[in-house]
């Protein structure tokens, strides 16, 4: 199957049931939408990640968090781009919530009110990338020890370490 | 009261007034924790408070490394992670490079890859058999489990070179055309292990203390499950009817049919027994993969990914040049993100990668299932004995080399 472009324009996919959802739940909390390989991301505005979560999940359209992570796109700002995989299992179906932050302001909120599965994802992050959840009940290091200086996974991180 | 120092990576203790609470470490030098797991207990008595996991010991920085490799130099890396199924993390990794990649793959690589997938399966469920019987005391299962599990590896060294770490999935098909006798020595296998699995079961099944160790504990209800993020066997033991396999089917496991067990109790038994049947099933997949073998290539039409073959680069040029240009240079992968999942022996296993078009990852994550799964360690063994911890671990089948990757 030889790749088909991606679809980046928010007004051809607000049909589908999630970012329909949203949109009716709160348009300001849309940033933006991509349908790329077959996956849908949706661009989330930070403030409302929690809420955005909450609300599908509450609608019944998502109910498994199956994975957070991060990607760091130094040098462009906003530099990070948190992922959020979800799944239903009913619908059988994914999406991808998106949101946007910067590097001098790599705040976001906890999500693990939600699904407190996102402990461990939370503190990951944290630990490997220097993001801070608001509300997460236990924010700590979790690979690497407690006293380490930096962020490895970080692009400005040297591979090999600081010597 | 007994309290942690601030160094420890676990949670403070609650301002409660208990008294006479102890603490105790289990781990990471502990033979029932499968590798270098730390558990913080705090104990009254035999009876467990809190539990809290601390891990990172096994630390490689996998993640970091993938960034600096070219996309098909990170398979063997990949390997490294789940270290008892190293073909299915092979598996997932190339699936998602292909997924970025927008390629095909020839239906006979397809199902060479479930079939040894589903061998893998068989394997490491094994370990985790002999291991968890291991751990409560029947010690003669783990020699018997290791016997089927000595043929399995010779079989993937047979086809690789490699007992563990095989890398023998690549982006676009397999390394290379399984060597003559191969498919004879898988059919043996098979054949022989449906009674194999009537073993295991003679010793386990109906035997009175383990059945006691078993039923009733580290009970997980299927709410928990969903929200503490659970996959595999163990989701399935907790009721949700939940197989990637079968309900979003990649390299072709929609041609197979096979059952997904499940369980509405939620225990360690249930969780034996769903396993139990998935060795059943896994030889099931892997017996319709070979007999319906198609005919055909073993690598994707694409010579700019692919790999030539080694006759074609000593009588072609394009060959040569394309062989040395991939090895030297990589292969550009046109920019885009993935997420690609799939059922790995102990439950989602995904990798999202995304690429910004240059030869090498610019992010490679893995959603290993023990690291979530790991988190309903507490909610199973809090309020119950130390010997349940035990019990617990082995029903939750983690591996530690993916949990801290």
């Amino acid at each position: 199957m030889p790749l088909e472009p991606a679809i980046t324009d928010l007004d051809r996919l607000k049909d589908h049931p999630a970012i329909a959802t949203l949109l009716a739940w709160n348009d300001k909390a849309v940033a933006g939408a991509k349908f790329d390989r077959q996956e849908l991301s949706v661009y989330v505005v930070r403030e409302f990640i929690r809420d955005a979560c909450e609300n599908l999940k509450n609608q019944g359209l998502i109910n498994f968090l199956s994975d957070l992570t991060c990607a760091d796109y130094y040098p462009r700002e906003p530099r990070f781009e948190l992922a959020y995989h979800l799944l239903s299992h009913q619908r059988k179906e994914r999406i991808r919530l998106k949101v946007r932050l910067a590097a001098d302001d790599a705040v976001v909120e906890s999500i693990t009110s939600v699904w407190p599965s996102a402990n461990f994802f939370e503190r990951e992050l944290f630990d490997l990338f220097g993001i801070h959840f608001l509300g997460h009940p236990h924010l700590k290091r979790i690979m690497m020890p407690e006293d380490w200086e930096g962020h490895p996974l970080r692009k400005d991180y040297p591979v090999e370490g600081y010597r | 009261m007994a309290h942690l120092d601030d160094s420890v990576a676990v949670a403070p203790l609650p301002d409660t007034e208990q008294e006479n609470t102890m603490i105790l470490n289990m781990g990471p030098q502990h033979p029932s924790t499968h590798g270098v797991l730390r558990l913080v207990l705090e104990i009254d008595g035999e009876q467990i408070i809190r539990l809290m996991p601390d891990i990172g010991f096994l630390h490689t920085g996998i993640e970091k490394t993938c960034e600096a490799k070219f996309y098909q130099q990170v398979v063997p890396l990949t390997d490294r992670i789940d270290y008892l199924c190293p073909m299915v993390n092979n598996l997932c990794y190339v699936l998602a490079a292909e997924k970025l990649l927008g390629m095909e793959i020839p239906p006979r690589a397809q199902w060479i890859r479930v079939m040894l997938a589903e061998l893998q399966r068989i394997s490491s469920h094994l370990v985790w058999l002999g291991t968890h019987a291991l751990d409560l005391g029947a010690m003669s299962v783990f020699l018997y489990c290791f016997r089927e599990r000595e043929d399995l590896l010779r079989i993937y060294e047979m086809v690789s070179g490699q007992r563990m770490m095989t890398s023998y999935f690549r982006i676009g098909g397999l390394a290379l055309d399984p060597p003559l006798g191969f498919f004879e020595s898988v059919k043996k296998f098979l054949d022989m292990f449906e009674e194999r699995i009537d073993e295991y079961e003679n010793l386990l099944t109906g035997n009175r203390i383990f059945i006691d160790r078993l039923k009733g504990v580290a009970h997980l209800s299927i709410e928990d499950a969903i929200a503490l993020g659970v996959t595999g066997p163990a989701l399935r033991a907790s009721g949700v009817d939940w197989d990637l396999r079968r309900d979003m089917p990649y390299c072709g496991y929609e041609n197979f049919k096979f059952k997904v067990p499940t369980s509405q109790d939620g225990d360690v038994w249930a969780r034996y027994a769903c396993r139990i049947e998935e060795l059943r099933q896994s030889r099931e997949i892997a017996k319709q993969a070979l007999e319906g073998l198609p005919e055909g290539p073993t690598k994707a039409d694409m010579p700019k990914v692919v790999l030539p073959d080694r006759e074609k680069m000593k009588t072609q040029m394009e060959a040569l040049i394309y062989h040395f240009k991939i090895v030297t240079e990589g292969f550009t992968v046109p920019p885009g993100e993935v997420y690609q999942a799939i059922e790995s022996p102990r439950g989602e296993m995904g990798y999202y990668i995304v690429s910004d078009g240059t030869a090498k990852p610019m992010r490679v994550h893995m959603r290993s299932p023990s690291f979530a799964n790991l988190q309903a360690l507490t909610t199973m063994c809090e309020g119950r004995l130390i010997a349940d911890v035990v019990a617990a671990i082995g029903s939750i089948d983690i591996v530690l080399g993916e949990i801290d990757r």
